[in-house]
């Protein structure tokens, strides 16, 4: 049975790998395009979990950041206006928008840290709030004020046009179109990415952050101030939040529906596992889901033509719901595979009272 | 008394006064006075329970005191945090240690008083230095890129101690230092301290519950009772009757009376049983033993050499790799913890808190954990809820669990009573194999006599037993015949009327490898694997 | 402790009423302290038109009410509205009992619907009790099947459920979206829809839209009720919430329980699904969509996780989701003001330590101690 069955799969396997060989470099800007929410969403959970705190309210953040950084953005515009300038298409209702995204964001973490720290509340229970909050508010708001202004909003930031030149060079081409085709927020987060890598594990502040999320009271005992460190980067973690907000509105699409967030939130959460709690681990989880979504895309743009017989036929028949799951089914399966060998930090979801009853 | 004596000497380097502390419900320190000159071994004495660990979380900044004041060399001082503790030259060995696991060494030590490069990054070759320098002065030269968690428990303790070095500790208070090691580590430790009062003038204060220790090591010892201090000695006037006598509050037994043992028939034998950790590391090797109707067998080893892992693989909760075990002959090498109930096996379990009790459960659900499926207590599927509650106050009384009701949570009750409350329901059937993890760790004396003679008596009745203890003085009080578990393995076997307790104490520290150099050998291998 | 075990939570011996006071008073302050917030919402909404109205929010919750409250249509429909939340804040509540967060409740009940929505046209020409039975199985089985993956996940895998019961619901909306524009489509309408039901539409009563499935849900809170406190099953259910450790050591098979739960969880929101197909839309479109799934999560919070909680807590949703209707109508508030003020329900809940400090009452804690076994779990990385 294997032997007749198994030459067909593996001819296909190799076919497969092929064809994501040889649309990898098509669609590369994209998957980094796709991969920049995810992985700054990520950053937040980085920051959140490093420091002994849940956040499964990231999704709700982002999806209040995007919100108000598209409403920011849209009423200077309107009522101010102004011509864009410099590279990227820059606009004073462009950069309003970011900054009003990353407050927003900001101040939702500060609710999270807020519930979690001073009040001791569940963890979990207060990123659900601020899911429900988020999309309650954003659903009401974007009824009573962009629904009845349809024209509102400030366009998006342009992306780099990298010189042909450049882009045919083989491999180095690609891998520099992926990541400078790009407008200034995804191009912002590999830099991100790199920098909390470095201080997370060669600063001071890295250090006492790994301690307070490993042992809060062993830090305590050495005079770290526990509460302080934690509210911190919590607050923090939410510009990242508010970034990948904003990158959805004012990057990605220049508008705004309700839920358009669609769980990349959670998907970053995914990130971060699989990244086992470092930056760079956790981007490189973001790249691997964000190809999953770009997927379904390279199939839409380039088919598999005559030289993939047997898998053409195959990925023709294959609805194109299946494509749009890809990214949670494959997020599923990772943290499937991946989570037993993962090891979070200790003290995570575990509130830090300062006196304990000891005898 | 204490006027007297101090005026005698030099000004104390750290007076306490009339330190109180009040938690709901409990008075834990009530009008403390202590006083600790410089260069002084100065113990705290006290059961468990008795204040002493409140009083130095109030020390160190844990913990803030309702009435009374801190003084330093005279001058009177609030500590409003460890910051300010360390700030002023104390520093603390929890007794927990207070170690993150999964950092190095030199990160544990340098951790909140890091040496910088530059406004932002660390400076290692700094510290590194310094931390070598230290060790080597004191004798434990430890790789400052060991990951902690990978260390054995008597060097994470060398670990603590050299954080406090580094801190440069003018004040140093050890929480049960020795609860972990063996008598040769005690010994080590204490050369330590006594090298730290006259090379630097440190000043220590040593919390204890062990007679013997604070006799052997301390300069003065002050005994607190239920929060208050009862009394003041001097080792070279007192001794273990008059100590525990302070300590506890009346005449104590040292001793249980065990009377003759008439070991039966083997019930527990294990042949070459292998068990693996959480991780799914190896860490029992090959283990061997017997225990027989009637008699108790103790295990004894410095924590983290595999007894935990070992017991848990006779109750179902951790599975064996390899090797067999055999209750009264029947094979349980991989029976459920269900199956070893019904066949008569009672476990107590180490952690009482994650095992053995659901506190936030009333006291009934709790007695019937492990018989809740069964007749009397469920008809199929369906509870009796009046059959729970009749066999809940029936174990109270006969347990002298101290609750005013049967329904109250579990969290409610002391650490004692919820202790007997488990060997209430462990105790309270029909057993044939009754398996005790530290049994008494953090209890008071009155509950550990209580436990210790129900345990005698249920070997009386014939019941084997199979007891674990980090306290190697409760391993050779109980015990007929004593197992040494080193590194994963069991190293000796020794009847425990012939037991010495130096003997047992070298087996554990060692595995019984003749030479010093030997074990010098293992401990550089646990390094390398460390790094 | 929670409403859970009465008898246990005080050590003195109280009034049954003052008892339940207690364990009620941090929910009411909590839904009348979120009316108040959503009306300071409603006023500054104003701003929109241009004019501030300090009556706004008077007129909106009196639309609100009249809604839900102000004829017998209203209150018929504030129950029918409430019925699926009891289904879903119980397959929620379920969940938190075992130390299981399920936000999954939307893709079971979508799941349910579909079940329902698919085999129920296929048999509609079968004898009434057949068919409807049929259809109600296949919608509970479907939900069970989308609680029973991210049980089995977390059982065999520790894939904590708040990031798989979300990718899930994802994934059903996408399984539906294909089945209803594909396989399931039936022919002769101007949009992809499933076929008519024909005899497996639920009965209703009287003429009244008050269906079968109202009498399903209601049926079934005394039956969770029991289950959990008992039977044997509850004490499994419960104590492996409490404390999954000591669950293994008395013998429980706490991966089993996992999944069982989980299971009975997608069960009971795929009821609810199968029920609002059945009962009230007779068929499913590509595009379905509902908010049942996170008011379950509020219902059954603001519950306690106690089934009579639940039902309280999902008549009050209900009634809210009725009369919303009405308020976008008459006072121009858009309906998604009652999501804005759930969430603020569940912050006062969340937030009860400053809510009790302020108001000076002794009460238990508002959030179900399981909770903390869901949050612990979280990124452990061990199997349960």
């Amino acid at each position: 049975m294997d032997a007749i069955y198994g030459i067909p799969i593996i001819g296909v396997l190799f076919q497969f790998i092929g064809y994501v060989i040889d649309v990898t470099p098509g669609i590369a800007p994209i998957v980094l395009g796709l991969a920049a929410p995810i992985a700054l969403g990520a950053l937040c959970g980085i920051m959140n979990e490093r420091s002994g705190v849940v956040n499964i309210g990231i999704e709700g953040m982002m999806l209040s950041a995007a919100f108000a950084g598209f409403l920011a953005a849209g009423l200077w515009q309107q009522s101010l206006g102004g011509a864009p300038f410099g590279p990227f298409d820059l606009s004073m209702a462009l950069l309003v928008g970011v900054i009003t995204a990353i407050l927003v964001a900001v101040l939702l973490s500060t609710l999270h840290a807020w519930l979690c720290i001073s009040i001791g509340a569940d963890q979990i229970i207060s990123g659900t709030i601020i899911n429900i909050a988020a999309l309650g508010l954003t659903g009401y708001l974007n009824r009573l004020l962009i629904s009845p202004n349809p024209r509102l909003g400030a366009g998006t930031f342009d992306s780099f046009n990298l010189p042909r030149e450049i882009e045919n060079f083989p491999v180095v081409g690609w891998i520099a179109d992926m990541f400078l085709s790009q407008g200034p927020l995804a191009m912002s987060v590999i830099v991100l990415v790199v920098m909390l890598q470095v201080l997370l594990f060669r600063s001071r502040w890295g250090l006492r952050t790994r301690a307070v999320g490993e042992h809060p009271r062993a830090a305590d005992t050495v005079g770290i101030n526990v509460i302080r460190l934690r509210y911190r980067n919590v607050i923090v973690g939410g510009i990242f939040a508010g970034l990948a907000g904003a990158y959805l509105t004012l990057e990605g699409t220049g508008s705004f529906q309700n839920g358009m967030t669609a769980g990349r939130g959670f998907i970053a959460l995914a990130a971060v596992i699989f990244g086992r709690w470092t930056p760079i681990g956790a981007f490189g989880a973001a790249l691997l889901f964000a190809f999953s979504g770009a997927f379904g895309q390279a199939v839409r743009i380039r088919p598999p033509g005559e030289e993939y017989a047997q898998l053409g036929p195959i990925m023709e028949a294959i609805p194109s719901q299946v494509y749009g799951a890809l990214p949670y089914l494959v997020t599923i399966i990772i943290l499937a595979g991946v989570v037993g060998r993962s090891v979070a930090p200790a003290a995570v979801g575990r509130p830090y009272t300062k006196e304990s009853k000891a005898g | 008394m204490t006027e007297s004596q101090s005026q005698a000497s030099p000004a104390p380097a750290l007076e306490m006064r009339g330190v109180t502390k009040r938690y709901p419900g409990v008075l834990a320190n009530d009008h403390i006075d202590l006083d600790v000159r410089p260069g002084e071994i100065h113990a705290l004495l006290g059961e468990n329970g008795a204040g002493k660990s409140t009083l130095m979380n109030i020390l160190y900044g844990l913990a803030e005191p309702d009435e009374g004041e801190i003084l330093l060399d005279g001058e009177p001082v609030t500590i409003h945090g460890p910051s300010d503790a360390i700030d002023r030259g104390i520093s603390m060995v929890h007794q927990h240690f207070m170690l993150v696991p999964v950092l190095s060494v030199a990160e544990n030590i340098l951790l909140g008083d890091e040496p910088m490069a530059n406004p932002i990054f660390l400076d290692r070759g700094v510290a590194h230095t310094r931390i070598r320098e230290l060790g080597r002065r004191f004798g434990f030269e430890v790789d400052p890129d060991a990951r902690v968690g990978s260390l054995s428990v008597g060097w994470q303790q060398r670990v603590e101690i050299l954080k406090a070095l580094y801190r440069n500790a003018r004040i140093l208070v050890l929480d049960e230092p020795t609860a972990v090691l063996t008598p040769q580590e005690t010994r080590e430790i204490f050369g330590v301290l006594r090298q730290l009062t006259k090379e630097l003038g440190t000043s220590i204060i040593f919390i204890s519950h062990k007679l013997n220790e604070v006799l052997e090591v301390a300069d003065r010892i002050t005994v607190i009772r239920r929060g208050k201090v009862v009394g003041q000695r001097v080792p070279a006037e007192t001794g273990e009757e008059d100590l525990a006598e302070l300590m506890v509050g009346r005449d104590v037994q040292l001793t249980v009376d065990r009377g003759e043992s008439t070991p039966g028939e083997p019930v527990l034998v294990a042949r070459d049983v292998r068990v693996a950790d959480d991780r799914g590391r190896e860490v029992v090797h090959g283990v061997s033993f017997e225990v027989r109707a009637g008699e108790i067998f103790g295990i004894a080893g410095v924590a983290g050499n595999g007894q935990d892992e070992l017991v848990e693989s006779f109750t179902g909760l951790r599975r064996t790799i390899s090797g067999q075990a055999t209750l009264l002959g029947r094979d349980i090498t991989h029976a459920t913890p269900r199956e070893l109930h019904e066949a008569g096996v009672g476990f107590v379990p180490a952690d009482r808190h994650r095992f053995g009790l659901i506190l936030s459960f009333p006291l009934t659900d709790n007695v019937v954990l492990n018989d809740y499926h069964a007749a009397p207590y469920a008809r199929g599927m369906v509870r009796d809820e009046d059959a729970i509650r009749e066999r809940t106050e029936a174990a109270i009384a006969e347990y002298d669990v101290r609750t005013h009701s049967a329904t109250v949570t579990a969290g409610t009750l002391s650490g004692g009573n919820q202790q007997k409350l488990i060997v209430a329901r462990e105790f309270g059937r029909d057993l044939k194999l009754l398996v005790l993890d530290q049994p008494t760790r953090g209890l008071d004396v009155g509950s550990i006599e209580f436990i210790h003679r129900q345990a005698v008596q249920r070997r009386q009745d014939g019941t084997a037993i199979l007891l674990v203890s980090a306290e190697l003085d409760e391993i050779l009080e109980l015990s007929d015949r004593i197992g040494v578990m080193y590194r994963g393995e069991m190293v000796a076997i020794v009847d425990a009327r012939e037991a010495d307790r130096e003997e047992i104490g070298l087996l554990m520290a060692t595995g019984g490898k003749v030479s010093v150099e030997a074990a010098i050998k293992d401990m550089s291998t646990d390094l390398e694997q460390a790094s | 402790m929670t409403a859970a075990a009465p008898a246990a939570a005080e050590p003195r011996r109280r009034s049954p009423v003052r008892r339940l006071i207690n364990l009620a008073i941090v929910p009411l302050v909590a839904v009348v302290g979120a009316l108040i917030v959503g009306g300071v919402i409603i006023f500054l909404s104003g701003f929109a038109s241009g004019e501030l109205d300090p009556t706004l929010p008077f007129q909106a919750y009196a639309s609100l009410f009249k809604g839900a409250f102000g004829s017998l249509r209203g209150i018929l429909f504030s129950v029918l509205s409430a019925t699926p939340l009891i289904l879903g804040g119980m397959a929620v509540g379920l969940g938190f009992k075992a130390g299981l967060f399920n936000i999954g409740a939307q893709g079971q009940f979508l799941m349910g619907a579909l079940g329902a929505a698919g085999v129920g046209a296929w048999v509609a020409g079968a004898p009434g009790i057949v068919a409807i039975s049929a259809a109600v199985l296949a919608g509970a089985v479907l939900g069970a099947v989308w609680g029973f993956i991210p049980g089995a996940l977390k059982a065999w895998t520790g894939a904590h459920e708040v990031v798989t019961t979300i990718m899930l619901n994802f994934i059903a909306g996408a399984l539906i979206g294909y089945l209803i524009t594909g396989p399931l489509e039936a022919p002769g309408f101007s949009f992809s829809r499933t076929g008519p039901l024909g005899n497996a539409e639920f009965p209703t009563l009287f003429g009244t839209s008050i269906h079968l499935g109202v009498f399903i849900a209601f049926a079934l809170v005394p039956v969770i009720w029991w289950l959990l406190w008992k039977s044997t099953l509850g004490f499994e259910i419960r104590t492996v919430g409490a404390n999954p450790d000591a669950a293994r050591y008395a013998g429980m098979h706490p991966a089993l329980i996992t999944i069982l739960t989980m299971s009975l969880c997608g069960l009971l929101a795929g009821l609810a699904g199968a029920g609002q197909i059945l009962g009230i839309s007779h068929f499913m479109n590509a595009s379905y969509g509902t908010s049942v799934g996170f008011d379950s999560i509020s219902v059954a919070l603001l519950g306690r996780a106690h089934p009579v909680g639940i039902t309280l807590a999902a008549l009050l949703f209900g009634a809210m989701r009725a009369g919303s209707g009405l308020m976008q109508i008459e006072a121009g508030i858009p309906v998604e003001i009652i999501d804005v003020i759930q969430a603020t329900i569940l912050l006062f809940l969340a937030a009860d330590v400053v809510v009790r400090q302020a108001l000076r009452i002794r009460a238990p804690s508002a959030e179900p101690d399981e909770l903390q076994t869901v949050t612990k779990t979280y990124g452990s990385g061990t199997p349960v």
